[in-house]
Protein backbone atom coordinates (compact mmCIF):
# COMPACT_ATOMS: atom_id res chain seq x y z
CA UNK A 1 0.00 0.00 0.00
CA UNK A 2 1.57 3.13 -1.03
CA UNK A 3 0.89 5.93 1.29
CA UNK A 4 3.40 8.99 2.64
CA UNK A 5 4.73 9.14 6.10
CA UNK A 6 2.16 11.94 6.80
CA UNK A 7 -0.93 10.03 6.05
CA UNK A 8 0.56 7.26 8.08
CA UNK A 9 0.97 9.14 10.88
CA UNK A 10 -2.81 10.35 10.37
CA UNK A 11 -4.24 6.67 10.54
CA UNK A 12 -2.20 5.98 13.24
CA UNK A 13 -3.62 8.95 15.34
CA UNK A 14 -6.86 8.10 14.80
CA UNK A 15 -6.07 4.73 15.56
CA UNK A 16 -4.67 5.93 19.09
CA UNK A 17 -7.89 8.30 19.45
CA UNK A 18 -10.43 5.50 18.92
CA UNK A 19 -8.26 3.12 21.20
CA UNK A 20 -6.93 5.37 23.85
CA UNK A 21 -9.21 8.32 24.28
CA UNK A 22 -5.68 10.44 23.20
CA UNK A 23 -6.33 13.12 20.69
CA UNK A 24 -4.55 12.32 17.34
CA UNK A 25 -2.83 15.93 17.19
CA UNK A 26 -0.77 14.82 20.14
CA UNK A 27 0.31 11.41 18.10
CA UNK A 28 3.72 12.59 16.85
CA UNK A 29 6.62 10.75 16.03
CA UNK A 30 8.50 12.01 19.14
CA UNK A 31 5.82 10.58 21.70
CA UNK A 32 6.53 7.04 23.91
CA UNK A 33 3.39 5.28 24.21
CA UNK A 34 3.68 4.60 27.86
CA UNK A 35 5.18 7.56 29.47
CA UNK A 36 3.61 10.63 26.98
CA UNK A 37 0.02 9.18 25.98
CA UNK A 38 -0.64 7.17 28.60
CA UNK A 39 -0.91 3.96 27.00
CA UNK A 40 -0.59 0.32 28.51
CA UNK A 41 0.16 -3.01 26.74
CA UNK A 42 -3.50 -4.07 26.65
CA UNK A 43 -4.29 -0.87 24.71
CA UNK A 44 -1.20 -1.72 22.29
CA UNK A 45 -2.81 -4.94 21.61
CA UNK A 46 -5.56 -2.97 20.40
CA UNK A 47 -3.84 -0.31 18.98
CA UNK A 48 -1.82 -2.68 16.47
CA UNK A 49 -5.00 -4.75 15.56
CA UNK A 50 -6.74 -2.14 14.58
CA UNK A 51 -3.49 -1.26 12.41
CA UNK A 52 -3.44 -4.38 10.87
CA UNK A 53 -6.98 -4.04 9.47
CA UNK A 54 -5.97 0.17 8.23
CA UNK A 55 -2.30 -0.73 6.83
CA UNK A 56 -2.35 -4.30 6.10
CA UNK A 57 0.55 -5.25 8.70
CA UNK A 58 0.06 -7.92 11.33
CA UNK A 59 2.55 -6.50 14.27
CA UNK A 60 2.70 -10.25 16.78
CA UNK A 61 2.74 -9.48 20.06
CA UNK A 62 6.74 -10.65 20.03
CA UNK A 63 7.70 -7.29 18.11
CA UNK A 64 4.87 -5.06 20.13
CA UNK A 65 7.16 -4.31 23.10
CA UNK A 66 10.00 -3.11 21.02
CA UNK A 67 7.54 -0.79 19.75
CA UNK A 68 8.00 2.34 22.49
CA UNK A 69 7.34 5.59 20.44
CA UNK A 70 5.15 6.84 17.89
CA UNK A 71 8.23 6.92 15.62
CA UNK A 72 9.04 3.02 16.15
CA UNK A 73 5.63 1.96 15.14
CA UNK A 74 6.06 4.29 11.51
CA UNK A 75 9.34 2.78 11.51
CA UNK A 76 7.84 -1.06 11.59
CA UNK A 77 5.25 0.09 9.15
CA UNK A 78 7.34 1.80 6.68
CA UNK A 79 9.65 -1.60 7.18
CA UNK A 80 6.61 -3.70 6.07
CA UNK A 81 6.36 -1.92 2.88
CA UNK A 82 3.62 0.64 4.14
CA UNK A 83 5.11 3.58 2.59
CA UNK A 84 5.75 4.30 -0.89
CA UNK B 1 -35.20 -50.63 17.90
CA UNK B 2 -36.65 -47.43 18.67
CA UNK B 3 -35.79 -43.93 19.23
CA UNK B 4 -36.46 -41.60 22.40
CA UNK B 5 -39.22 -39.11 21.57
CA UNK B 6 -37.81 -35.61 22.18
CA UNK B 7 -39.57 -32.43 22.54
CA UNK B 8 -39.13 -29.84 19.57
CA UNK B 9 -37.84 -26.84 21.40
CA UNK B 10 -36.31 -26.10 24.96
CA UNK B 11 -35.88 -23.35 27.01
CA UNK B 12 -34.77 -21.88 30.88
CA UNK B 13 -37.25 -22.86 33.20
CA UNK B 14 -34.83 -21.25 36.54
CA UNK B 15 -31.90 -19.67 37.06
CA UNK B 16 -29.21 -19.64 40.19
CA UNK B 17 -26.09 -18.46 41.77
CA UNK B 18 -24.16 -18.39 44.71
CA UNK B 19 -21.11 -16.51 45.77
CA UNK B 20 -18.78 -17.40 48.50
CA UNK B 21 -19.02 -15.08 51.38
CA UNK B 22 -15.28 -14.68 51.89
CA UNK B 23 -15.19 -10.73 49.85
CA UNK B 24 -11.31 -10.09 48.30
CA UNK B 25 -10.72 -6.78 47.63
CA UNK B 26 -7.95 -5.36 45.38
CA UNK B 27 -6.10 -3.60 48.60
CA UNK B 28 -6.23 -7.25 50.04
CA UNK B 29 -4.18 -8.51 47.20
CA UNK B 30 -1.59 -5.21 47.40
CA UNK B 31 -0.74 -6.69 50.98
CA UNK B 32 0.28 -10.16 49.14
CA UNK B 33 1.66 -9.12 45.90
CA UNK B 34 3.07 -6.37 44.32
CA UNK B 35 0.32 -4.12 42.49
CA UNK B 36 -2.61 -1.81 43.46
CA UNK B 37 -6.23 -1.37 43.23
CA UNK B 38 -5.50 1.29 40.34
CA UNK B 39 -3.65 -0.82 38.29
CA UNK B 40 -6.26 -4.03 38.76
CA UNK B 41 -9.55 -1.93 38.15
CA UNK B 42 -7.91 -0.07 35.00
CA UNK B 43 -6.18 -3.77 33.45
CA UNK B 44 -9.02 -6.13 33.77
CA UNK B 45 -12.22 -4.03 35.61
CA UNK B 46 -12.23 -5.30 39.15
CA UNK B 47 -12.89 -4.26 42.38
CA UNK B 48 -13.31 -7.27 44.53
CA UNK B 49 -13.68 -10.90 44.15
CA UNK B 50 -14.75 -13.41 46.13
CA UNK B 51 -13.23 -16.70 47.33
CA UNK B 52 -14.13 -20.17 48.82
CA UNK B 53 -13.26 -20.79 52.40
CA UNK B 54 -11.15 -23.41 53.59
CA UNK B 55 -13.79 -25.61 54.09
CA UNK B 56 -15.43 -24.91 50.89
CA UNK B 57 -15.06 -27.63 48.16
CA UNK B 58 -16.39 -27.58 44.90
CA UNK B 59 -19.30 -30.05 45.58
CA UNK B 60 -20.39 -27.19 48.24
CA UNK B 61 -20.56 -24.26 45.75
CA UNK B 62 -22.43 -26.60 43.03
CA UNK B 63 -24.80 -27.18 44.96
CA UNK B 64 -25.69 -24.19 46.74
CA UNK B 65 -26.09 -22.59 42.64
CA UNK B 66 -27.89 -25.99 41.69
CA UNK B 67 -30.66 -25.99 44.63
CA UNK B 68 -31.43 -22.69 44.51
CA UNK B 69 -31.95 -22.97 40.41
CA UNK B 70 -33.91 -26.17 41.47
CA UNK B 71 -36.06 -24.29 43.83
CA UNK B 72 -36.40 -21.84 41.91
CA UNK B 73 -37.92 -23.68 38.89
CA UNK B 74 -40.91 -25.33 41.11
CA UNK B 75 -39.82 -28.28 40.09
CA UNK B 76 -39.43 -31.59 42.55
CA UNK B 77 -35.87 -33.15 42.22
CA UNK B 78 -37.51 -36.53 40.95
CA UNK B 79 -38.04 -34.42 37.58
CA UNK B 80 -34.86 -34.37 37.06
CA UNK B 81 -33.10 -36.84 34.89
CA UNK B 82 -29.52 -35.30 34.07
CA UNK B 83 -27.16 -33.34 35.75
CA UNK B 84 -24.29 -31.83 33.92
CA UNK B 85 -21.72 -29.90 36.41
CA UNK B 86 -19.21 -27.56 34.25
CA UNK B 87 -15.92 -27.46 35.78
CA UNK B 88 -12.47 -27.32 34.96
CA UNK B 89 -11.53 -27.12 38.92
CA UNK B 90 -12.37 -30.36 40.45
CA UNK B 91 -10.23 -31.25 43.70
CA UNK B 92 -9.51 -34.91 42.08
CA UNK B 93 -10.41 -36.26 38.58
CA UNK B 94 -12.99 -38.72 40.26
CA UNK B 95 -15.51 -38.99 41.77
CA UNK B 96 -17.33 -36.50 39.56
CA UNK B 97 -18.97 -33.68 41.33
CA UNK B 98 -22.37 -33.91 39.09
CA UNK B 99 -22.78 -36.98 40.74
CA UNK B 100 -22.11 -35.52 44.26
CA UNK B 101 -24.22 -32.27 43.66
CA UNK B 102 -27.26 -34.73 42.79
CA UNK B 103 -27.58 -36.61 45.76
CA UNK B 104 -27.14 -33.84 47.72
CA UNK B 105 -29.85 -32.00 46.23
CA UNK B 106 -32.62 -35.67 46.60
CA UNK B 107 -32.24 -36.06 42.88
CA UNK B 108 -32.35 -39.98 42.97
CA UNK B 109 -30.11 -41.74 39.90
CA UNK B 110 -29.67 -39.15 37.16
CA UNK B 111 -27.32 -39.45 34.79
CA UNK B 112 -24.56 -37.08 35.93
CA UNK B 113 -21.33 -35.95 34.44
CA UNK B 114 -18.62 -33.16 34.45
CA UNK B 115 -17.88 -31.24 31.72
CA UNK B 116 -14.70 -29.69 30.78
CA UNK B 117 -14.49 -26.89 28.69
CA UNK B 118 -12.35 -24.53 30.50
CA UNK B 119 -14.44 -20.71 30.52
CA UNK B 120 -16.45 -21.75 27.85
CA UNK B 121 -18.35 -24.89 29.58
CA UNK B 122 -21.50 -23.42 30.47
CA UNK B 123 -22.59 -22.71 27.77
CA UNK B 124 -21.08 -25.93 26.49
CA UNK B 125 -23.14 -27.44 28.74
CA UNK B 126 -26.41 -25.58 28.12
CA UNK B 127 -26.15 -26.64 24.29
CA UNK B 128 -25.83 -30.53 25.39
CA UNK B 129 -28.45 -30.06 27.97
CA UNK B 130 -30.55 -29.03 25.41
CA UNK B 131 -29.78 -31.32 23.10
CA UNK B 132 -30.63 -34.23 25.43
CA UNK B 133 -33.95 -33.09 26.30
CA UNK B 134 -34.96 -32.39 22.40
CA UNK B 135 -33.56 -35.86 21.60
CA UNK B 136 -35.20 -37.28 24.75
CA UNK B 137 -33.05 -38.66 26.67
CA UNK B 138 -33.38 -35.88 28.90
CA UNK B 139 -36.70 -34.38 30.40
CA UNK B 140 -35.07 -31.90 32.14
CA UNK B 141 -31.47 -30.80 32.94
CA UNK B 142 -29.86 -29.20 36.20
CA UNK B 143 -26.36 -27.44 34.33
CA UNK B 144 -23.98 -26.00 36.56
CA UNK B 145 -21.22 -24.02 35.98
CA UNK B 146 -19.13 -24.41 38.89
CA UNK B 147 -15.23 -23.20 39.65
CA UNK B 148 -12.74 -22.80 42.85
CA UNK B 149 -10.10 -21.20 41.01
CA UNK B 150 -8.58 -19.97 44.25
CA UNK B 151 -7.06 -23.70 44.61
CA UNK B 152 -5.15 -23.25 41.26
CA UNK B 153 -3.78 -19.69 41.67
CA UNK B 154 -0.47 -19.22 42.76
CA UNK B 155 -0.88 -16.18 44.86
CA UNK B 156 2.27 -14.75 44.54
CA UNK B 157 1.50 -14.49 40.72
CA UNK B 158 0.32 -10.87 40.58
CA UNK B 159 -0.30 -11.23 36.58
CA UNK B 160 -3.53 -14.63 37.64
CA UNK B 161 -3.98 -14.20 41.14
CA UNK B 162 -5.76 -10.61 40.56
CA UNK B 163 -8.04 -11.95 38.29
CA UNK B 164 -9.26 -15.64 39.20
CA UNK B 165 -11.96 -16.33 41.78
CA UNK B 166 -15.32 -19.08 42.83
CA UNK B 167 -18.41 -19.36 42.29
CA UNK B 168 -21.19 -20.86 40.73
CA UNK B 169 -24.26 -20.63 38.81
CA UNK B 170 -27.03 -22.61 37.35
CA UNK B 171 -29.96 -23.08 35.32
CA UNK B 172 -32.83 -25.72 34.63
CA UNK B 173 -33.54 -26.65 31.44
CA UNK B 174 -36.77 -28.74 30.12
CA UNK B 175 -38.94 -28.78 26.94
CA UNK B 176 -41.30 -25.88 26.11
CA UNK B 177 -44.60 -26.06 27.38
CA UNK B 178 -46.51 -26.71 24.42
CA UNK B 179 -44.77 -27.64 21.18
CA UNK B 180 -45.85 -25.24 19.14
CA UNK B 181 -44.30 -22.46 21.52
CA UNK B 182 -40.48 -20.76 19.91
CA UNK B 183 -37.98 -22.34 21.85
CA UNK B 184 -36.25 -20.64 24.39
CA UNK B 185 -32.40 -21.91 24.01
CA UNK B 186 -31.22 -21.40 20.01
CA UNK B 187 -28.45 -23.66 18.30
CA UNK B 188 -25.08 -23.25 19.79
CA UNK B 189 -22.00 -21.98 17.70
CA UNK B 190 -18.76 -23.76 18.85
CA UNK B 191 -15.53 -24.41 18.63
CA UNK B 192 -11.93 -24.69 19.74
CA UNK B 193 -8.20 -24.11 18.24
CA UNK B 194 -5.68 -26.68 20.20
CA UNK B 195 -3.11 -24.53 18.90
CA UNK B 196 -3.55 -22.03 21.32
CA UNK B 197 -3.75 -24.58 24.22
CA UNK B 198 -0.48 -23.03 25.67
CA UNK B 199 -1.74 -19.34 26.27
CA UNK B 200 -3.75 -20.72 29.28
CA UNK B 201 -3.08 -23.83 31.19
CA UNK B 202 -1.93 -25.22 34.38
CA UNK B 203 1.05 -28.10 33.60
CA UNK B 204 -0.06 -30.57 35.94
CA UNK B 205 -1.62 -31.39 39.31
CA UNK B 206 1.44 -29.77 41.12
CA UNK B 207 1.17 -26.73 39.16
CA UNK B 208 -0.78 -23.09 38.82
CA UNK B 209 -2.96 -21.38 35.95
CA UNK B 210 -1.18 -19.36 33.35
CA UNK B 211 -2.03 -17.36 31.30
CA UNK B 212 -0.14 -15.41 28.38
CA UNK B 213 -2.70 -12.01 28.99
CA UNK B 214 -1.59 -10.08 25.65
CA UNK B 215 -1.63 -13.29 23.38
CA UNK B 216 -5.21 -13.87 24.71
CA UNK B 217 -6.32 -10.00 25.04
CA UNK B 218 -5.94 -10.21 21.02
CA UNK B 219 -7.32 -13.32 20.35
CA UNK B 220 -10.84 -12.47 22.16
CA UNK B 221 -10.83 -9.04 21.11
CA UNK B 222 -10.69 -9.86 17.89
CA UNK B 223 -11.98 -13.87 16.81
CA UNK B 224 -14.97 -13.53 19.15
CA UNK B 225 -17.50 -10.76 17.82
CA UNK B 226 -17.74 -12.68 14.69
CA UNK B 227 -18.90 -16.23 16.75
CA UNK B 228 -21.52 -13.76 19.15
CA UNK B 229 -22.97 -12.82 15.72
CA UNK B 230 -22.61 -16.35 13.73
CA UNK B 231 -25.09 -17.46 17.65
CA UNK B 232 -27.44 -14.24 16.19
CA UNK B 233 -28.00 -15.47 12.76
CA UNK B 234 -28.11 -19.30 13.65
CA UNK B 235 -31.28 -18.16 15.84
CA UNK B 236 -32.64 -16.15 13.20
CA UNK B 237 -31.70 -12.97 15.97
CA UNK B 238 -30.91 -9.45 14.86
CA UNK B 239 -28.30 -7.97 17.81
CA UNK B 240 -30.36 -5.19 17.55
CA UNK B 241 -33.27 -7.26 19.43
CA UNK B 242 -31.02 -8.39 21.86
CA UNK B 243 -32.01 -7.36 25.60
CA UNK B 244 -28.32 -8.64 27.27
CA UNK B 245 -25.15 -10.00 25.77
CA UNK B 246 -23.61 -11.71 28.39
CA UNK B 247 -20.19 -12.38 27.77
CA UNK B 248 -18.10 -14.46 30.00
CA UNK B 249 -16.13 -12.53 32.42
CA UNK B 250 -12.94 -12.55 31.67
CA UNK B 251 -11.70 -9.32 31.43
CA UNK B 252 -13.53 -5.54 31.42
CA UNK B 253 -12.01 -4.45 27.89
CA UNK B 254 -12.35 -7.98 26.68
CA UNK B 255 -16.06 -7.49 27.40
CA UNK B 256 -16.32 -3.66 26.30
CA UNK B 257 -13.86 -4.48 23.09
CA UNK B 258 -16.17 -7.54 22.27
CA UNK B 259 -19.92 -5.50 23.02
CA UNK B 260 -18.66 -2.52 20.89
CA UNK B 261 -17.80 -4.56 17.74
CA UNK B 262 -21.19 -7.03 18.61
CA UNK B 263 -23.35 -4.19 17.47
CA UNK B 264 -26.02 -4.34 19.59
CA UNK B 265 -26.56 -0.97 21.50
CA UNK B 266 -29.51 -1.43 23.03
CA UNK B 267 -28.02 -4.79 24.42
CA UNK B 268 -27.72 -4.45 28.29
CA UNK B 269 -23.95 -5.30 28.85
CA UNK B 270 -22.64 -7.74 32.25
CA UNK B 271 -20.18 -6.50 33.77
CA UNK B 272 -20.48 -8.97 36.96
CA UNK B 273 -16.54 -9.01 36.94
CA UNK B 274 -16.47 -5.82 38.35
CA UNK B 275 -17.25 -7.59 41.82
CA UNK B 276 -17.10 -11.33 40.92
CA UNK B 277 -13.83 -11.48 39.25
CA UNK B 278 -13.07 -14.12 36.68
CA UNK B 279 -15.01 -17.21 37.40
CA UNK B 280 -14.54 -19.11 34.23
CA UNK B 281 -17.78 -21.46 33.49
CA UNK B 282 -19.68 -19.88 36.50
CA UNK B 283 -19.55 -16.65 35.65
CA UNK B 284 -22.30 -16.56 33.09
CA UNK B 285 -25.21 -17.90 35.21
CA UNK B 286 -23.81 -15.95 37.41
CA UNK B 287 -24.41 -12.70 35.18
CA UNK B 288 -27.89 -14.07 34.29
CA UNK B 289 -29.08 -15.20 38.08
CA UNK B 290 -27.81 -11.97 39.40
CA UNK B 291 -30.09 -10.24 36.40
CA UNK B 292 -32.61 -12.31 37.02
CA UNK B 293 -32.78 -11.80 40.48
CA UNK B 294 -32.81 -7.98 40.33
CA UNK B 295 -35.45 -7.98 37.50
CA UNK B 296 -32.67 -6.62 34.88
CA UNK B 297 -34.59 -8.36 32.12
CA UNK B 298 -38.05 -9.91 31.74
CA UNK B 299 -39.57 -12.68 30.23
CA UNK B 300 -39.06 -13.81 26.70
CA UNK B 301 -36.49 -10.81 26.62
CA UNK B 302 -33.52 -12.59 24.20
CA UNK B 303 -30.15 -12.76 25.50
CA UNK B 304 -27.31 -13.29 23.79
CA UNK B 305 -24.23 -15.83 26.06
CA UNK B 306 -20.85 -15.63 24.94
CA UNK B 307 -18.38 -18.38 26.79
CA UNK B 308 -14.90 -18.60 25.47
CA UNK B 309 -11.47 -19.66 27.29
CA UNK B 310 -8.30 -22.50 27.72
CA UNK B 311 -8.54 -24.98 25.38
CA UNK B 312 -8.73 -22.19 23.39
CA UNK B 313 -12.67 -23.17 23.44
CA UNK B 314 -15.42 -20.75 22.80
CA UNK B 315 -19.40 -21.46 22.54
CA UNK B 316 -22.33 -18.95 22.44
CA UNK B 317 -26.04 -19.32 22.01
CA UNK B 318 -29.17 -16.92 22.25
CA UNK B 319 -31.35 -17.92 25.33
CA UNK B 320 -34.84 -15.96 26.21
CA UNK B 321 -35.57 -15.40 30.14
CA UNK B 322 -38.38 -17.16 31.51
Amino acid sequence: MAMTDQEMLKGLGEIVDEVAGVPADQVTPDKSFVDDLDIDSLSMVEIAVAAQDKFGVEIPDDQLKNLKTVQDVLDYLRGAGVSA
Amino acid sequence: MRLSEGSPGTRILAFGGYQPAKVVTNDDLAQMVDTSDEWIRSRVGIESRRIAGPDESLADIASAAGGKALAASGLSPDAIDLVVVATCTPESPIPNIAATVATRLGIAAPGAYDLNAACAGFCYAMATASDAVRAGTARHVLVIGAEKLSQWIDWTDRSTCIIFADGAGAAVVGPVAEPDDPPGIGPVVWGSDGNLADKIYIADRNSFIVQEGQAVFRWATTALHPIARKACEAAGVDPADLAAFIPHQANLRIIEAIARKLGAPQAKVATDIVTAGNTSSASIPLALSRMAEQNELGSGDLVLLLAFGAGISYAAQVITIP
